[in-house]
């Protein structure tokens, strides 16, 4: 299992492989967008390193889940901010975990009811087993194989660090 | 208390929103944060989002409403619930069985809410107190006694501009007898901690137990205004008004009406709010309802967010089986 716990090196890695990801697209001025809490965070960091000229969109997908008459209301989130049109222009989405797939269905929902986005790539800090939806990472800071009760938590905002908890 | 029990759930959560008196604090609080989730979704393109997909909402307003019954069925359609709008007219339905009736045959359309408007005060409680237990009532107004969802909305907008509750001075002004937005605004600002709540009007327009409420009472307008940082004008309500309570219309002006001149008298940054509709030169001055330090409008557009906080925290509650395992 590789190192979680640096993950400034995981950013690095990360940034790489956006760089070279939009070079391959040839995407000049993409727009980042980090999902709450975790994402947002991940986000925040490779939007300074990448020095993207835009402010950092931020979405609260709490309206889109497929939970909520389950789980009911979170009302202490922020609330989501997009201070840009999204029309025709390439997003960046980060989460800090990408696991079943269901916040990304989530959020991809909300980005549309916004507009409608040139295209979307999806990089996440961590990647791990347990996949529901099909929705894969085009950038991926680290894959994890683990075992259902296992969870990965984020903490930060600063400094970041990742934790492994066993659970139930 | 009975009457505060039955409207949360065995785990302290709302689970019909009959009246802000007896709520706890955190309540109100996760009601006015849940608003300003929702408040962005008014200015999207695309204005709706799809958490209440497939549930039913029934507007049943046995009283006359615009602006109320426009918000709510708006909140509700933000929220991607199916909406039935009914008004029912006073006549047919003055009698407690025939409501009862009237009930049985709504449920059976397997509606998940009820938001009820009714001319008596009580209502919306007789309601939430003989529906199927699967059905939660959010109150419209009911008699001169409550209207939540608009003390909710006020407070929201306050707080947008005053963000401190607890170092506000806040006027309620007008006929406060007969307004039962005054009483569930007196109650949510006192639960926020608002540590000065005044009620200016005249002896015939304030109620003789107002005092019990947490509020000072003014007769004088000039006083009673002093250094306040929130001045909510009420509606003089002239289709409730029964015998001689007022002189005229033109003294009421002239004592309790709100000109530029009596405006002067609060905070500089103070805010003018009303409920609507407005009586252009009964209870307020043209100049000032639609001057800068109003907010009426904003209490309008703040309305929807508002009630999709509350119908979306009603009908989202974990089922207490599910809470269980």
């Amino acid at each position: 299992m590789p190192d979680i716990t640096e993950v400034n090196t995981l950013l690095d890695n990360m940034v790489q492989s956006i760089q070279s990801e939009l070079q391959a697209r040839q995407i000049a001025d993409p727009l980042m967008i980090g999902i709450h809490t975790g994402g947002v965070w991940v986000a925040n960091a490779l939007h300074q390193r990448l020095g993207l000229k835009e402010d950092l969109g931020t979405l609260n997908i709490t309206f889109y889940r497929d939970d909520f008459t389950r789980i009911g209301m979170h009302p202490r989130v922020e609330p989501s901010s997009l201070p840009f049109a999204i029309d025709d222009r390439h997003i960046i989405l980060v989460d800090d975990v990408l696991h079943t797939g269901r916040t990304i269905r989530a959020a991809l929902n909300e980005i549309f009811d916004y507009g409608r986005p040139a295209s979307v790539m999806l990089a996440a800090l961590v990647v791990r087993s347990g996949k529901e939806l099909p929705v894969c990472a085009d950038i991926a800071g680290t894959q994890l194989d683990l075992a259902e009760g296992q969870h990965i938590k984020l903490n930060g905002p600063d400094p970041l660090s990742i934790e492994l908890q066993e659970g139930k | 208390m009975k009457q505060q029990d039955i409207q949360l759930d065995s785990q302290g959560r709302l689970r019909h929103f009959l009246t802000i008196e007896g709520l706890k604090k955190q309540i109100l609080i996760d009601i006015l944060d849940t608003a300003e989730n929702f408040s962005t979704v008014g200015t999207r393109n695309v204005k709706k989002v799809p958490l209440l997909r497939g549930k039913t909402i029934a507007n049943l307003f046995f009283e006359a409403s615009t602006r109320t019954r426009t918000t709510f069925e708006l909140a509700a359609k933000r929220l991607s619930a199916d909406v039935i709008n009914m008004n029912i007219s006073t006549s047919s339905t003055t009698k407690g069985e025939s409501l009862l009736d009237m009930l049985r045959n709504l449920e059976a359309m397997h509606c998940d809410m009820f938001v009820v408007r009714h001319h008596s005060s009580g209502a919306a409680h007789f309601f939430a107190k003989h529906v199927a237990p699967h059905i939660s009532i959010i109150n419209g107004g009911d008699g001169s006694h409550a209207h939540p969802t608009q003390g909710m909305l006020d407070m929201f907008t306050i707080r947008r501009h005053k963000p401190d509750f607890t170092a506000l001075r806040v006027a309620v002004v007008g006929d406060i007898l007969h307004s039962r937005v005054a009483r569930s605004q007196i109650h949510a600002l006192n639960t926020l901690g608002v540590p000065e709540v005044r009620a200016i009007g005249p002896r015939t327009l304030i109620p003789a137990e107002a005092e019990s409420l947490g509020v000072h009472v003014y007769h004088d307008m000039k006083e009673g205004l002093r250094d306040v940082d929130v001045v909510i004008m009420l509606r003089l309500q002239r289709e409730r008004m029964q015998g001689a309570l007022l002189p005229s219309e033109n003294e009421y002006y002239r004592t309790y009406g709100l000109s530029q001149k009596k405006l002067a008298l609060a905070k500089p940054d103070a805010i003018v709010m009303h409920p609507g509709p407005i009586n252009r030169g009964v209870e307020i001055e043209s100049s000032v309802a639609d001057g800068p330090q109003s907010v009426i409008l904003e209490q309008v557009t703040n309305g929807i967010a508002v009630r999709m906080a509350i119908m979306s925290m009603v009908l989202g509650r974990p089922s207490e089986e599910q809470e269980a395992d």
